[in-house]
Parts: structure tokens; C-alpha cells; sequence
């Protein structure tokens, strides 16, 4: 294994089937929504296409959330908060290319201003109306909190559930912020009824599509660089830390560097995650904020398998196709129950997740063919001395 | 309308009450009032009216009544006034008794104008004054107090004459001062006596009052004024504060009636569960049943619903909590984070469960009379649902903590927090105990519950609005100590109610959030940390 070369080191089965089958549906998709003919069979919906585009989204915050819960042990609940300001960096981009055409036609100020009588935009609404610097503020934000918050976190040694809780009430606090209209992001209404993203209209099919295969591209590219931090010699310093913190720190290791490095880049991940979801879902408010959203997407990776990054994916992916589906026909009262059984069922029955516990049954499938060759090799050589 | 018209109101109430003292041979200021109706001129109106309303005729406030509602009619013929009532029936004003023989064939309605209105207005005050009643006398004294009415001097002053009960009689005075303060014509020997009675009130409406006084005072009133002002804001000051520590005993009540099985389960047991706020809100269920049971069928046991709702929702939630140990969290120790999952998947089945059988929507429940109501204590009003509330709250915690330190159950829980192999090893059957404690901190919080029924809306989101700071109290306050969940309650309590007038409910909330998050750095285990190695196991 050691001497692996990086490259097949990073790619191992799981990850390269899971790379060609988000290549597959990112090419698939698009190509059966803008050249099929509506009504043919192959057709996929506009609206798919959206929902597709959500669920690589949740994917994506489900990855950052595995790679610090599944390699270093940290459950964050307050990931909704780095995905929700990445939202909000991208909204306020999308709410500047409004321009003119908002409901008071004011050139400058989004309506909501407008509405509160503001008479000009607040500094920190400055530059947003260029894109590069928003997509910089989208990593900033969340970075930059995650970084502060981490740094007091991990140098005063907060860990467990303490950390868990603390994030929580981050998330809170900042979903009470949030509502406020004085706080200058819209109040509980949020961000909406944006028109353009780089000059395309966010409502054309193009659009969407086009958004589908960036968040894909995102979700691949993060996958890669997850996949590069925990194959590498870092990763097993941060399995090391997971396991036995106390151990790495006493075998010299600064333990809280590599958390804070760890958890920054997860939250720059979620923040991306945000920023792509909000043109395809049309809207950013501080609902996403809520203590609640986080947990459900610890769910998603506890589902999928947490640490083993394809899992959390394909957790997100479950989860929510699960929540659509239920949420949208008769069933929708006994939703609440479903997901309230899943996370109970996932920690009583399936600790490991989906693909942890295939890795495991497939590991006690090779362990049983293996045991089952030794036996014949045992038995071969045993024949000859029962013969003398 | 102006000082003038002051003025004239008020010139008018001294020749009623002129007309009144007087007290003519032949009849009494009542019924040398009636006769001023028959002239059919406003300004007679007017002073007949004030006349009445002083003269402690019983009469007065039903003829007054009738006059503001159009019904008071006369003859100038026969000098005659009668009262129309609801029901078209004339009654002799003058006898009060059933009009007899036919109705002059003159009869016409009393008119009233907009002047006149202010006179009945006044008028009314000046009645309640003389009511027989001491606390409608006290408002109505507040009400004049707070109106400054020139017109009703001479009714207050002749209402301070007759006054037995002291604290209305303050009011009174007080009122009295407030109008000859405001009056233009009052000498400065009685302005500074009127001063010291607003000094001695000192609330917020003395305060605006002395603060409204004009500019140009004689220099002894004015340095009069300005002192009695000081007393009053430090009084204010004083009160204020006094107003905002209860306001943070009572959140910090509340906080801590919600955190306290929280610091059980959590703090002894070292579980997370995410679903102690829907323990809460089974408790506060458990009230609704109830009262809604005894209002259909025993109606007359509505005070002591919350009396029945007591023992069976500390019973509902307990057995509730039981079972979620015995079914979930009993295989999930020694794995906090994934305890903390499967309770908040639990918390999601419950809330859906209710919102199942009860439906979405807020669900009401009562205050029993006892509960409703406020009194006033120096400068603050005390409302009896908060004060029962902190009360409570004080009973539950000494009860819990004298359970824990004096009863056989306790000490068992005591010895499997410290040291689960060596309690296992000296007979203690330490799953029994897991399950009891667990029963024990969501008992409470169905007794949580119950009280938070009275002051929070009953729906099936009331445990995640004190989830978050129930954690945040047990944290700040340290695991796995009662007392510092105690001091923690208090302190964020009152916090809270100090920073929200400067910086509103929702910023001093996020203050302490902030707050919290900052110190849990500064000390990771809270408040008062248990010390030892126990505690990283």
C-alpha cells in the first residue's frame, strides 16, 4: 500500500466509480433536457434538472461535513451556517445584478432597501456586484469564521459534544441575526426574485443546466482534494487524531493546527455549496440557518457511511430523494417519522452507513474467501502427510 | 381648547360647588341643580351638571349617564326633569320614582355640545371619586392624576374631605398636587407643597410631570422642582433596576426549570438528549388534556388543574423517558454523538406524533384565578403566573436536590455517576439506575412543562424553542453540578433582561450566545467543573 503510486492511492474502486458515474449524470442530464423532444421518453424535466442540481449541492455540504466528522471526529452542527453564508455571498451578487429591473427600479439598492427607506448601500454590500469578488467572498466568509471559531475552539481543547453544542448555538445566533432587517440581508424574507447570474438568465434551461454541471465540477474537484487530504500522510495524522487525540498530541503532533486547517477547508466546501444552491433554488433566507437544517445533514453522512466521502454523498443523494418523494404525496405527515426513524435506525442498526457496511460485509466476504483458500492450502499440504 | 376654556370649566365647578355649600333651605344642592336644566341654555347646563356630579346624590350618575347618552329630557313649563330610560320609561329625577300622570306636552331633550361633553367627562370622574367602592376610587384618583383636569379640583378636594381609606387618600392628594401644579394661578407656597407630593410618588408619570413644568418659576419652586426631579430618577433608577433583576429571575426560572432535567440526564448521566425539549412539551400536553377534560365534565375543578396536571405529567414524561433509555440510548452509551442523533430523530417523532394527534396549531390553556392577575410592590408589577413560576421553580430544584442527597435512589445515582464498575461491584444495579435517572430528569421536565404552559404557547415546537438554551445553561453552568446549572440559570436569566434595553430581545440574545461561546473557550467544562479524571473517561 505504502508504495502505491499517489495517483492510484487517490483513486481507488469506490472513488473512480463514484467520479464516472457523477461524470455520467452530469453529461446524461443535460444532454436528455436540452436535445431530447418534450414528450419523448428519454425527456428529463426542467424541473429535475433543478432538483438534481440541489441534491449535488446537499452532496457537497454532506462531503465537507464527512471529511471533518468521518477522519477527525468532529461533528459539527452548525455546518448550515458556512453553507448559508455562502448562499448569502452569492445571493447578494445575484440581488446586485437585479439593477433596475426590481419592483421600485432602484439602480443601486435591492428592494428590500428601498422598502426600509435606506438611502445607501451598507459597506458590506460593496463589490458584490462583481462576480470574481463575491466567488471570493463565497470561500472568505465561511473560511474565515470557521477559522476564528476553530482557533478558539480546538487551542482551548473544546471537543465531543461541547463542540457539537457550541456550533449549534453559532448556527442559532446567526439565524437570530439573520432575521433582523436591520442586519442588512433582508430580514426573515431572505434574498429573492433574482434575474441574471454573469449575464444569463437564472430561470432559462441553459442556465440550470449549465449550473447542474458547474456544481458537479464542484462536487468533483472537492471529492478530489478530500480525497487527496485523507490519503495522504496528513490524513492519517487526522484518522490518528479521530482515534486517540490525546496519543497523536503526545507523539508531538500539533493537534489543533491540523484541526483548524481541516475545518476551515470543510467549511469553504460547504460555502461553495451554499453559492451553488442558491441560483438553482431561487431563493437564500435565514431559514437554511436553522439548528435543525445541520443535524439533518449529519444525517445524510451517518446514512451514507460516514468516512468514506462517497458514502456521505450518496447519503445526501438518499436522503433527500427520500424527503421529495414522501413530502409531495399523501405521505407527507408521516415523513417526520421516516426521518425521525432514520436517525434512529441509521445509529442503532447501521452505525457504519450505507457503504461502511457493504465495505464490511464485502471485507467479511474476502476475509471468509481468503480463510477458505488458507483452509485449502492447509488441507493440500496435509494430504501428503496423512499418506506417509 | 385652551387655558381659557380651563378656566371657565373651572369657574363653573366653583359656582356649583358655591351652589352646593350654600345648601339653600328648601332643598339640596341637587335639586337646585335639576332646576338649571330647564333653562335650555349650555353654560346652566354645564354648571348643573358639575353641581350634580358633586353633590353625592345617588342620583347623579344615572342622570348623568342619561344626559351623555341623549335620554335626560325637561319642561320649561313645569320646571321638570325627567330621565328617559332604555326602555322609554320617564322617571322623576328629582325622586327617582316612576313618573306618574301625563307627560308635559313641552317635553324636550337636555342638548349637549362639545364643551358640554368635556364637562360630563370630568363630571364622570368627579362621580367615581365618590363611588362606593375604594378601588374604583383609587383608579379614578390615578385618572385624574394622570389627566390633570382642572375641572375636577373641587370634586377631588371635596372627595379628600370625605376619604377614610389611606392609599386612596394618597392618590388623592396626589392628584391634587398634579392639577395645581399644572394650573397656571397657583401660588408658589402651594406649588412647592404639591412638588413634595410628586417627589413622594416618584414614578415615571411624577417624573413627567415635574419635567413639564414651565421654564419661568420663582426661584424656590424652581430649585424645589429640580431637586424632587433628581429623587425621582434615582428612584426611578433604582426601581428600575430593581424591575429588570426580577424580569432576569423570572427568565432565569424559566431557564432553569427547562435546564434542570437536562443537568440530570446530561450532567450526571453524560447523555445528550436532543428530545429533553420534547419532554417539555409533553408535560405542557399533559396540562392541555387535562384542563380540557375538566372543562367539559368538571367544570368546577378549573383552579386545580394544574394541581391534577403535576403528578401525571412528571408520570407521562417520566414513563416516556424510560422508555426511550430502555429502547435507544441504553445501547448507545459511550457514543455521545451518535447519542445525539438518534434522540434528535426521537425529538422529530414526537413532535410529529403530536402534531398527529392534536394538530399543528397553538392549543390553549388556561390560567387558574390564581394565577392570573398582577399586584403592584413599590415600583414594579409582579404578575402571580411569574411569581408561582419562581416559586415552583425553587420548590422542583430543593426537592431534587434533597432526593438526590437524602434518599437511597439518589445515593445510587450518585454512586454510578462517580464510579459505574465500583457501584456495579457493591451490589448497585447500575441499568436500573441509568433508567431511572433518565426517568427522573424527563419527569422533570414534563413538570417543566406543565408551567411553561402558563406562559409560553402550547404547540408541538414548544421543547426546540428551550432545547438550545437548556444546553447553553448546563454548559455555561458546568456538567454534572446542580448548582452551577443553578447559578447559570440565574445569571444568563438576568443578563439577558439587562442587555435587552439597550440592545433590544433578539441582539442581548445573541450577545449571550456569543457570550457563552467565548467562555466555554476560557473554561471548556463550565462554570464550576466537576475536578478529576472521572471526567474525561
Amino acid at each position: 500500500m505504502m508504495t502505491a503510486h499517489p495517483l492510484i492511492r487517490l483513486l481507488d474502486r469506490g472513488s473512480t466509480l463514484f467520479l464516472v458515474l457523477l461524470g455520467a449524470f452530469a453529461i446524461a442530464i443535460p444532454v436528455l433536457n436540452l436535445l431530447m423532444p418534450e414528450g419523448s421518453a428519454l425527456h428529463v424535466s426542467t424541473y429535475f434538472v433543478a432538483l438534481f442540481g440541489k441534491y449535488v449541492c446537499y452532496g457537497l455540504l454532506a462531503l465537507s461535513i464527512d471529511l471533518i466528522w468521518g477522519y477527525v471526529g468532529i461533528l459539527s452542527l452548525g455546518h448550515g451556517a458556512f453553507f448559508a453564508l455562502g448562499g448569502y455571498a452569492m445571493g447578494m451578487y445575484l440581488m446586485r445584478q437585479i439593477g433596475d429591473r426590481g419592483v421600485y427600479a432602484n439602480p443601486i439598492l435591492p428592494d428590500f432597501m428601498v422598502f426600509l427607506n435606506w438611502s445607501e448601500l451598507p459597506f458590506f454590500w460593496y463589490g458584490f456586484q462583481n462576480f470574481f469578488y463575491a466567488m471570493l467572498m463565497v470561500l472568505l466568509v465561511p473560511g474565515l469564521l470557521a477559522f476564528v471559531f476553530g482557533w478558539f475552539a480546538f487551542r482551548s481543547r473544546v471537543t465531543g459534544v461541547y463542540l457539537s453544542i457550541i456550533t449549534q448555538a453559532m448556527t442559532y445566533a446567526l439565524l437570530l441575526g439573520f432575521f433582523r432587517n436591520n442586519f442588512g440581508f433582508g430580514g426573515n424574507n431572505g434574498l429573492t426574485d433574482f434575474k441574471d447570474i454573469l449575464g444569463f438568465n437564472v430561470q432559462a434551461e441553459g442556465t440550470r443546466n449549465a449550473l447542474l454541471v458547474t456544481s458537479c465540477i464542484a462536487l468533483a474537484v472537492c471529492f478530489l482534494i478530500c480525497r487527496a487530504i485523507v490519503t495522504s500522510k496528513f490524513g492519517k495524522v487526522l484518522i490518528g487524531i479521530r482515534d486517540a487525540e490525546s496519543r497523536t498530541r503526545f507523539l508531538g503532533y500539533r493537534v489543533e493546527a491540523y484541526k483548524l486547517f481541516v475545518f476551515t477547508v470543510s467549511a469553504c466546501m460547504a460555502g461553495v455549496a451554499g453559492a451553488l444552491y442558491v441560483p438553482q433554488v431561487g431563493i437564500i433566507n435565514p431559514g437554511e440557518f436553522a439548528p435543525g437544517n445541520s443535524i439533518e445533514a449529519a444525517i445524510w453522512v451517518a446514512v451514507g457511511g460516514r468516512g468514506t466521502l462517497t458514502g456521505a454523498v450518496l447519503g445526501a443523494f438518499v436522503v433527500n430523494y427520500a424527503k421529495t418523494f414522501f413530502t409531495s404525496g399523501a405521505l407527507a405527515p408521516y415523513w417526520l417519522f421516516m426521518l425521525g426513524g432514520l436517525f434512529i435506525g441509521t445509529t442503532l442498526f447501521m452505525p457504519r452507513g450505507i457503504i461502511g457496511t457493504y465495505n464490511n460485509w464485502r471485507a467479511g466476504h474476502a476475509d471468509k474467501a481468503e480463510a477458505r483458500s488458507a483452509e485449502a492450502k492447509a488441507a493440500a499440504p496435509a494430504q501428503p502427510s496423512a499418506a506417509e | 381648547m385652551g387655558k381659557f376654556h380651563d378656566r371657565i370649566l373651572a369657574f363653573a365647578v366653583a359656582i356649583g360647588l358655591i351652589v352646593a355649600a350654600a345648601g339653600f333651605a328648601h332643598a339640596g344642592p341637587y335639586e337646585d341643580a335639576l332646576e338649571k336644566f330647564t333653562t335650555d341654555e349650555f353654560s346652566d347646563t354645564a354648571e348643573a351638571v358639575t353641581a350634580v356630579a358633586t353633590s353625592g346624590n345617588p342620583l347623579a350618575a344615572p342622570l348623568i349617564a342619561a344626559l351623555q347618552d341623549g335620554r335626560l329630557q325637561f319642561s320649561a313649563k313645569d320646571k321638570k326633569v325627567l330621565i328617559k330610560t332604555a326602555d322609554d320609561k320617564l322617571i322623576d329625577a328629582e325622586t327617582g320614582k316612576p313618573f306618574a300622570g301625563t307627560p308635559p306636552d313641552d317635553l324636550d331633550t337636555v342638548r349637549v355640545n362639545n364643551r358640554l361633553r368635556g364637562v360630563i367627562d370630568a363630571a364622570n370622574g368627579a362621580l367615581t371619586l365618590m363611588a362606593p367602592d375604594p378601588n374604583q376610587r383609587y383608579e379614578s384618583a390615578q385618572q385624574v392624576f394622570k389627566s390633570r383636569d382642572a375641572a375636577v379640583l373641587p370634586a377631588v378636594e371635596k372627595a379628600l374631605e370625605s376619604e377614610k381609606v389611606a392609599r386612596v387618600k394618597k392618590v388623592l392628594n396626589e392628584a391634587r398636587a398634579a392639577i395645581l401644579l399644572a394650573a397656571d394661578d397657583t401660588s408658589a407656597a402651594d406649588r412647592i407643597a404639591a412638588i413634595e407630593f410628586i417627589r413622594a410618588r416618584g414614578d415615571q408619570d411624577s417624573l413627567a410631570l415635574l419635567q413639564s413644568l414651565p421654564a419661568d418659576l420663582p426661584a424656590d419652586v424652581r430649585a424645589a422642582a429640580n431637586g424632587a426631579i433628581k429623587t425621582v430618577e434615582r428612584n426611578l433608577a433604582l426601581w428600575n433596576t430593581v424591575q429588570n433583576l426580577w424580569y432576569g429571575l423570572s427568565l432565569g426560572s424559566v431557564l432553569l426549570l427547562a435546564a434542570i432535567g437536562l443537568a440530570i440526564t446530561f450532567g450526571v448521566m453524560g447523555v445528550i438528549n436532543m428530545a429533553h425539549g420534547e419532554m417539555v412539551m409533553l408535560g405542557a400536553y399533559v396540562t392541555y388534556v387535562v384542563q380540557d377534560v375538566i372543562r367539559t365534565s368538571y367544570p368546577g375543578l378549573f383552579d386545580y388543574s394544574l394541581a391534577i396536571a403535576l403528578p401525571l405529567a412528571f408520570i407521562f414524561s417520566a414513563a416516556v423517558g424510560i422508555a426511550i433509555e430502555r429502547s435507544v440510548i441504553r445501547f448507545l452509551y459511550g457514543r455521545p454523538l451518535e447519542t445525539l442523533l438518534a434522540t434528535w430523530g426521537i425529538s422529530l417523532v414526537l413532535q410529529q406524533a403530536v402534531r398527529v394527534a392534536f394538530g399543528p396549531t397553538n392549543k390553549e390553556v388556561g390560567n387558574p384565578s390564581w394565577m392570573s392577575g398582577a399586584f403592584d410592590l413599590g415600583g414594579i408589577l409582579i404578575t402571580y403566573n411569574r411569581m408561582w413560576i419562581i416559586l415552583f421553580t425553587a420548590i422542583v430544584f430543593a426537592a431534587l436536590l434533597a432526593m438526590l442527597r437524602f434518599t437511597r435512589l439518589g445515593l445510587e445515582m450518585r454512586a454510578v455517576t462517580q464510579n459505574r464498575q465500583m457501584a456495579a461491584a457493591v451490589g448497585i444495579r447500575t441499568a436500573r439506575i441509568d433508567a431511572l435517572t433518565f426517568g427522573l430528569g424527563s419527569g422533570i421536565a414534563g413538570l417543566a412543562g406543565v408551567a411553561l404552559s402558563q406562559i409560553d404557547n402550547v404547540s408541538p415546537n414548544l421543547g426546540q424553542g428551550y432545547i438550545i438554551d437548556s444546553f447553553m445553561v448546563v454548559v455555561f453552568g458546568g456538567v454534572g453540578n446542580l448548582w452551577g446549572t443553578l447559578v447559570g440559570a440565574l445569571t444568563l436569566g438576568i443578563a439577558n433582561k439587562f442587555l435587552e434595553p439597550f440592545a433590544g430581545a433578539v441582539l442581548a440574545k445573541i450577545a449571550i450566545l456569543v457570550f457563552i461561546i467565548l467562555f466555554i473557550q476560557k473554561r471548556p467544562r463550565g462554570m464550576f467543573a466537576l475536578k478529576g479524571r472521572a471526567i474525561e473517561a
